[in-house]
């Protein structure tokens, strides 16, 4: 079916001698002024107040992201809109109108440039995506444990970090998801573990998410961080806390009963007083942190070393902690 | 079965008498849903009969495989009690009796009967073939599973309405949401190739029949499985890992689990067998002259859909069946301590869980291109166009699941690369706002209840592709994935595109179906009180997940009681506007009964040029296809088809083509 | 079928319909086990002392669910057993609650839940004597915790220590003799009122992989809900 040049139609003339409006000059203006009028409050008016908020670097890539993304669609938007309202005003059919409208089967110039348009404006918010996610290290989500965005000086390996920490290493914060909690142990400072987030302001922080039952996800909504915790796994994310205040921790991913209370609040502090509180809070767990298991990028809870089991749980056949995967007989590894 | 020739009747299994005028029995006495009640109560006494028999140990015997001690707990159990259910279910319906008549050499019994010679209310509750009937049973059984899903979601917003005062206790809502997902993603999937697809597209194509009549039956008798099934794990304690059905918490889960798994996988069969009986219809069975640049926009969606279907639901039924043998019989795919991976899981689910999205997408596409040339009085503007659209989105469907994995620490390579494949995706989608904005212009529009459904379609999957753009973006995505904003996305495209064109489509081909018009003035009403209470419901949530609610919670913060409570009343408007469709099909089908034979709308369909509602073989003779069913407009053009050709015209013609090959 | 016909039936169909489904929802839905009323009598805010009562149990010989551990909550009024884990508290008060830990020894999944946080002194006592954590891999010494997260509180509920306890244990519910550990502790009730969930965050029973299937995450077992009313 060959595509045929649009044809005037003769019924579409409201009278003799009245011309046909250029009905595409009358929606590009409409739309461009409307366009233009969205961007600018967009960009202006909205764009300082779009979520996530800037109180951490990734926070503030993904506003800035947001911001980008939505004046490209708003013209987009506005033209479907625009196009559509003026079609439905314009081109109504009269109610004792039996006839038919032109045979218009298609515009190959129209259809190529719509093809083309569009697919320029998706590889540019491809390209733009991808270079965000470059820069910001990784846009604050989980890049699993071999990260390929990430600050100088991270730190990869176990080794690395438990040694302690020295001003310009990211803070190493690992949050292992258990049901229905976030834990955070902090290795470089004494491998403690607490459930209160506090993270240094103007400093790189690396989270591992890790988890030790069913998967979870860590979302700091204030610092634009989202990682899943698999269990197994060890789910790298980076941000940069640039706002000193309260943040707000949810877990993303349901994970059974009390999913939807499985919430914290956190805190971005000055360096000096977040190492004071590291200090004090080791100091405070100081009686439970030697009965942790050695701090390790995942943990496998079913399994506990026998030299620290006594002499009653060995006589009583406890071999593991609580809720192994098919207690009490495992298949046996391949 | 050659086209070319004039069928005497439709159906002649070898050894029958088409002539001999076709015995009938009582209702009661022919296989039925009655008799497959009575089946699936025997099968599933014995599935769980033989379930405890292996599993738990009695006083004398060890357990065949070794279990916790029995207490209603037991999944084996539950799901051989599923199995055998479904098979004495089948088989009370009749599904079997032909394979062992046939088998013993034997006449299949009320076979004319089954081909159309039916009359009678009966015939919609037992296995039919005739397309036709299989269709009017998916739409009645499709309104009864979106109205059930439906009240399950006015539940969740019940209990949104507040943060702190709870409606249910919290293992309740957690089921409630998962109910809810459930039965919307797995059975909608058919909602419009079930009713629409099976009953239209052999009327749209010139054929008789459809390719594989059994089949078809089968994909619907599956479907009230299916439904009892996953309402079924109600009974059982529910489920409580959303439609998802992530490990390692589906493993951990009670026997609410087995019954989501066993009904999802359930479903994947139908949706299988379901597209099988569409690609080959509509491949092998087109009128002479139904060229595949003639294909109405209806058939190439559909078939694009049956495509994604066939190719996307065996990745489901596989995952679903390993769930099931994690939570059984002690395999390990799941288990990241031996061995297996939660990743496997979630890659299986959403590759087919992203096609799975768009099949419940493209059907809105088609309907809403078949409908707008009949309301604007134009040609489809870009008919290619708009095919390739249907096909790029089936093609690229396959390329994009990880997209719901951004943030779950896939490899981080990959992460670029399905932000491409995402953002590419939309070029196809756009292209149906191409054509219609194309076909809306200079037309002359009527706005009948059937296109303000389809513009409305246009309005909300503009909102809900862009959201789309949004998603597809890895930095956005942080923020927004798993939050409200995931859930208003989905919403505008799946009950924005779909559901709408759903509407569409009940008041556009019900005067065909049922020869029944639907009430025009409840139906404006039904339109704008939907349109309104919809957007109002699911706008706001956009900014409700990007504030940082996260989805499935039952607590959420307190500076978002407001927005919460306005999208919880907005979605009770919402309920009434689809209680009031109900109430108009009901009311216009069994109380008022307005008859609307012949063509009220005036269309060049071909499925338009026979009885509404068609005879039981649908036409008379078989059509010859003369042009394309969109050429309003067109001054000169002939009818869409001769719908009585004369005999033996196309054998003459077919022997004059193989005269001219042997000559040269 | 004439109109009077289709109009009874359609009639009748839509009240099975409406029926079946008020049906589901009180008898599924928006069932609940009791709530166990500790505020009676009791002025919010003025920092009274509540005593609640507990129990947890290895089995539930009540109920469907025999292999399930289980906690029971002591109505204060008729001193009976109730099994629930729903139970109301003023705001603003000292609950002092003692706990029976009937059931035996696990070991956790994450040992830092062997520490007590949140109660009146950050200790708890076990048996009389004052603790303020158990280590929950080497002694057979912790069988759940209690613990509300709104207002962190996270207490281990300690167990019979013996092999030969461990053993014996009670083998019906609720329990009224065979080996058991008492704990009490303090805690003060916040001032804002709400449901606060709590929960136990030692998983045991077997059969529910990575431990907290079941009734781990079943409402009148090892998890509930403290009631805070004003």
């Amino acid at each position: 079916m060959a595509a045929q040049t649009p044809a005037e139609s003769p019924a579409a003339a409201e009278g003799p001698g009245v011309p046909e409006p250029n009905h595409a000059i009358r929606i590009g203006s409409v739309w461009l002024l409307l366009s233009l009028v969205a961007d600018l409050l967009i960009w202006f008016a909205a764009g300082p107040h779009l979520p996530p908020g800037t109180a951490g670097s990734q926070a503030d890539g993904q506003q800035f992201d947001i911001k980008v993304m939505a004046v490209m669609a708003a013209p987009v938007m506005i033209f479907v809109l625009v196009y559509f309202l003026y079609s439905l005003v314009v081109w109504r059919g009269r109610e004792d109108d039996e006839e038919d409208g032109p045979p218009i089967h298609g515009h190959a110039r129209i259809q190529t440039a719509w093809i083309t348009v569009t697919s320029v404006i998706v590889l540019c918010l491809f390209g733009f995506g991808t270079y965000e996610l470059y820069n910001s290290y990784g846009a604050g989500a989980g890049e699993g444990p071999a990260p390929i965005y990430k600050p100088t000086g991270a730190e990869l390996t176990t080794a690395q970090q438990v040694a302690p920490w020295s001003p310009g290493k990211p803070v190493v914060v690992q949050v292992i998801g258990q049901q229905w909690r976030f834990t955070y142990r902090y290795p470089q400072f004494g491998g403690f573990e607490t459930t209160f987030l506090a993270v240094p302001q103007n400093q790189w922080v690396q989270f591992d998410v890790t988890s030790i039952d069913v998967i979870h996800s860590f979302w700091a909504y204030q610092l634009g961080v989202k990682a899943d915790a698999n269990p197994g796994v060890d789910n790298i994310a980076y941000t940069k806390p640039t706002k000193l205040g309260s943040i707000t921790v949810r877990c993303g991913e349901l994970c059974g009963l009390w999913h939807g209370a499985m919430y914290d609040y956190g805190q971005v502090m000055t360096q000096s007083k977040f190492l004071a509180w590291t200090k004090a809070t080791n100091a405070h767990f100081a009686d439970i942190t030697p009965l942790l298991p050695p701090y390790a990028s995942t943990y496998d809870p079913t399994v506990v070393p026998l030299f620290r089991f006594g002499k009653v749980m060995k006589a009583l056949g406890l071999t593991s902690a609580g809720g192994g995967y098919y207690p009490p007989n495992d298949p046996a590894q391949p | 079965m050659a086209i070319e020739t004039e069928p005497g009747t439709t159906q002649q299994p070898s050894g029958h008498d088409p002539v001999a005028a076709p015995k009938t029995r009582a209702w009661w006495r022919r296989p039925a849903w009655h008799t497959g009640l009575i089946g699936a109560v025997i099968g599933y006494a014995f599935g769980h009969w033989l379930g405890n028999y292996w599993a738990v140990p009695t006083a004398t015997s060890p357990a065949i495989y070794q279990q916790i001690p029995s207490n209603d707990m037991n999944d084996y159990a539950i799901v051989l009690g599923y199995a055998f259910m479904v098979l004495g279910w089948l088989g009370g319906l009749g599904f079997f009796n032909d394979l062992f008549a046939q088998m013993l050499g034997r006449t299949p019994r009320d076979y004319q009967l089954r081909d159309g010679g039916d009359t009678g209310l009966a015939r919609y509750f037992r296995m039919t073939h005739d397309h036709k009937v299989v269709g009017i049973q998916y739409l009645v059984g499709m309104i009864i599973y979106f109205c059930t899903a439906g009240l399950l979601a006015m539940g969740i917003r019940a209990e949104l309405l507040s943060p702190v005062h709870h409606v249910f206790s919290s293992g309740v809502y957690i089921e409630i949401v998962g109910e809810h997902g459930t039965m919307m993603m797995m059975l909608m999937t058919s909602v419009i190739l079930g009713p629409f697809g099976n009953y239209l597209i052999p009327l749209m194509i010139g054929s008789k029949r459809v390719a594989y009549p059994r089949l078809e039956a089968l994909s619907f008798w599956l479907t009230p499985a299916a439904f009892l099934v996953l309402l079924s794990a109600i009974l059982l304690g529910g489920f409580h890992m959303g439609w998802t059905g992530y490990p390692t918490l589906s493993i951990q889960d009670t026997s609410g689990a087995d019954a989501y798994a066993f009904a999802f996988g359930l479903m994947g069969l139908s949706m299988i067998l379901a597209a099988f009986n569409i690609l080959i219809t509509v491949i092998c069975y087109r009128a002479p002259g139904m060229r595949w640049g003639r294909l109405p926009m209806f058939v190439w969606g559909i078939l694009g859909t049956a495509v994604m279907m066939a190719l996307a639901a065996p990745i489901l039924v596989g995952g679903m069946y390993m769930i099931i043998t994690d939570r059984t019989v002690q395999t390990a795919f799941f288990a990241d301590r031996l061995g297996g991976s939660t990743y496997l899981y979630q890659d299986l689910f959403w590759f087919f869980g992203h096609p799975e999205v768009y099949i419940l997408a493209l059907p809105g596409f088609a309907i809403v291109c078949e409908l707008l040339p009949v309301f604007t009085r134009k040609p489809l503007f870009g008919y290619k166009v708009a095919a390739a659209g249907m096909i790029g989105v089936t093609l690229l469907s396959f390329f994009v699941w990880q997209h719901h994995l951004f943030d779950s620490g896939i490899n981080p390579d990959m992460r670029p690369l399905f932000m491409l494949t995402t953002e590419l995706i939309s070029i196809p989608t756009g292209f149906i706002f191409l054509v219609g904005m194309g076909t809306l212009w200079k037309a002359k529009i009527r706005l009948t209840v059937p296109m303000l459904f389809c513009l409305a379609f246009f309005f909300n999957f503009l909102i809900g592709g862009i959201s789309g753009v949004f998603l597809s973006d890895v930095p956005a995505d942080t923020t927004e994935h798993g939050s409200f904003f995931v859930m208003a996305h989905f919403h505008y495209t799946i009950m924005g595109g779909l559901i709408f064109a759903f509407m569409a489509g009940c008041y556009y081909w019900l005067p065909k179906m049922l020869g029944i018009k639907l009430d025009e003035r409840l139906g404006k009403a039904h339109f704008w009180l939907m349109f309104i209470a919809f957007n109002s419901t699911f706008l706001p949530l956009f900014a409700v997940g990007l504030a940082g609610q996260p989805r499935r919670v039952f607590e959420y913060a307190r500076n978002l009681t407001t927005l919460n409570d306005w999208v919880s009343i907005s979605s009770f408007f919402l309920g009434a506007s689809i209680l009031i469709f109900v109430i108009n099909f009901v009311w216009s089908t069994v109380i008022v009964r307005e008859r609307a034979t012949g063509n009220p709308w005036n269309s060049r369909g071909l499925e338009w040029q026979t009885a509404s509602p068609p005879p039981a073989e649908n036409f008379a003779a078989v059509p010859i296809v003369l042009t394309g069913p969109y050429e309003y407009g067109v001054s000169g053009s002939p009818p869409v088809a001769d719908m009585s050709p004369p005999v033996g015209l196309l054998a003459a013609g077919l022997s004059e083509t193989e005269t001219a090959r042997a000559e040269a | 079928m004439s109109l009077p016909v289709r109009v009874g039936t359609l009639a009748i169909a839509f009240l099975a319909v409406v029926g079946g489904v008020i049906f589901v929802v009180i008898h599924y839905l928006l069932a609940s086990p009791p709530t166990v009323d500790y505020s009676a009598g009791v002025t919010p805010d003025h920092g009274q002392t509540v005593n609640v009562v507990l129990q947890e149990d290895p089995q539930t010989t009540i109920g469907n669910r025999p292999d399930w551990v289980s906690y029971f909550i002591q109505d204060p009024k008729t001193h009976a057993w109730v099994h629930t884990t729903l139970f109301k508290v003023p705001a603003g008060s000292m609950i002092h609650m003692t706990v029976l830990g009937y059931d035996g020894c696990t070991p956790a999944r994450n040992p830092f839940w062997g520490k007590v946080t949140g109660t009146v002194g950050n200790v708890e006592y076990v048996n009389g004597k004052s603790t303020r954590v158990l280590d929950t891999w080497k002694n057979c010494s912790v069988g759940h915790t209690f613990s509300i997260p709104g207002i962190g509180l996270s207490v281990p509920m300690a167990s019979p220590t013996t092999v030969k306890e461990n053993n014996n244990l009670c083998a019906t519910s609720p329990c009224t003799s065979g080996p058991k550990a008492t704990i009490t502790f303090t805690f003060k009730s916040p001032t804002s009122t709400g449901d606060y969930f709590w929960h136990c965050r030692i998983p045991c029973g077997g059969g529910f992989i990575d431990g907290f299937g079941g009734p781990m995450q079943t409402i009148g077992y090892m998890t509930g809900q403290m009631e805070v009313v004003s």
